[in-house]
């Protein structure tokens, strides 16, 4: 399945782009989650990140679907 | 009118204050949180703020809608700026006002703390020695 990843603050910097179209056999956050960070040297464990889809947040088990956007949030600093 | 905003422009808090006022409200309380020079013993020349934005808004939203039903409050809302900020610059603003101010200053601590725990915004430090760094604390 297709999915468009957004990338924020250091997951930006180090995967080197904002947004990404990946085809992959992930089915869930959590497969997709390990493909992308082994892929871009993301060093945040799992429990560290949120994940949200179609700008909601959801749990790494979440199914996911064709043409889903997915955003893995890092640790926020906003304040 | 939206409770929780993010601005890519200045944040005027006399405009952001106006709208807390109720004939029932017997005060407001607000909170500014500005960019401070220094973190964690490091220099700091500027920074910037990134947000996802949909998800900020939604949640920002929900922070003030619960807000509203823990405290007994007349208004609440929030500004937060995105974009490059200089040293001094208002990067966060919140606002209660409520019928008595024990409710205004525990709801205005409260969504602060909120904001800074959930709301997916983040800071990019710029350093006296050139280098930055996204905070993710």
């Amino acid at each position: 399945m297709k999915y468009k990843l957004l990338y924020f603050a250091s997951l930006a910097y180090r995967a080197g782009r904002a947004e990404e179209l990946r085809d992959t056999k992930a089915r869930n956050p959590r497969e997709l989650y390990t493909e992308t960070a082994r892929d871009h040297g993301f060093t945040f464990a799992a429990d560290r990140i949120r994940v949200a889809v179609n700008g909601a947040l959801v749990g790494w088990d979440h199914a996911l679907a064709d043409g889903d956007e997915v955003v893995f949030l890092p640790p926020v600093s906003g304040g | 009118m939206n409770r929780f905003t993010l601005s890519d422009t200045p944040i005027d808090a006399d405009a952001e204050k106006r709208p807390l006022a109720h004939v029932a409200a017997g005060g407001c309380v607000t909170f500014e949180g500005w960019v401070r020079n220094h973190n964690e013993a490091r220099e700091v020349q500027r920074l910037d703020y990134q947000a996802y934005g949909a998800l900020a808004q939604a949640e920002g939203e929900a922070i003030l809608a619960e807000a509203c039903t823990r405290f007994e409050l007349r208004a609440a809302r929030c500004v937060h700026r995105v974009g490059s900020l200089a040293i001094g610059d208002m990067a966060v603003w919140v606002g209660t006002s409520a019928d008595h101010r024990g409710a205004a200053f525990d709801a205005c601590r409260w969504i602060i703390d909120e904001v800074k725990r959930r709301v997916p915004i983040w800071k990019n430090e710029h350093y006296a020695d050139g280098e930055s760094g996204w905070l993710h604390p």
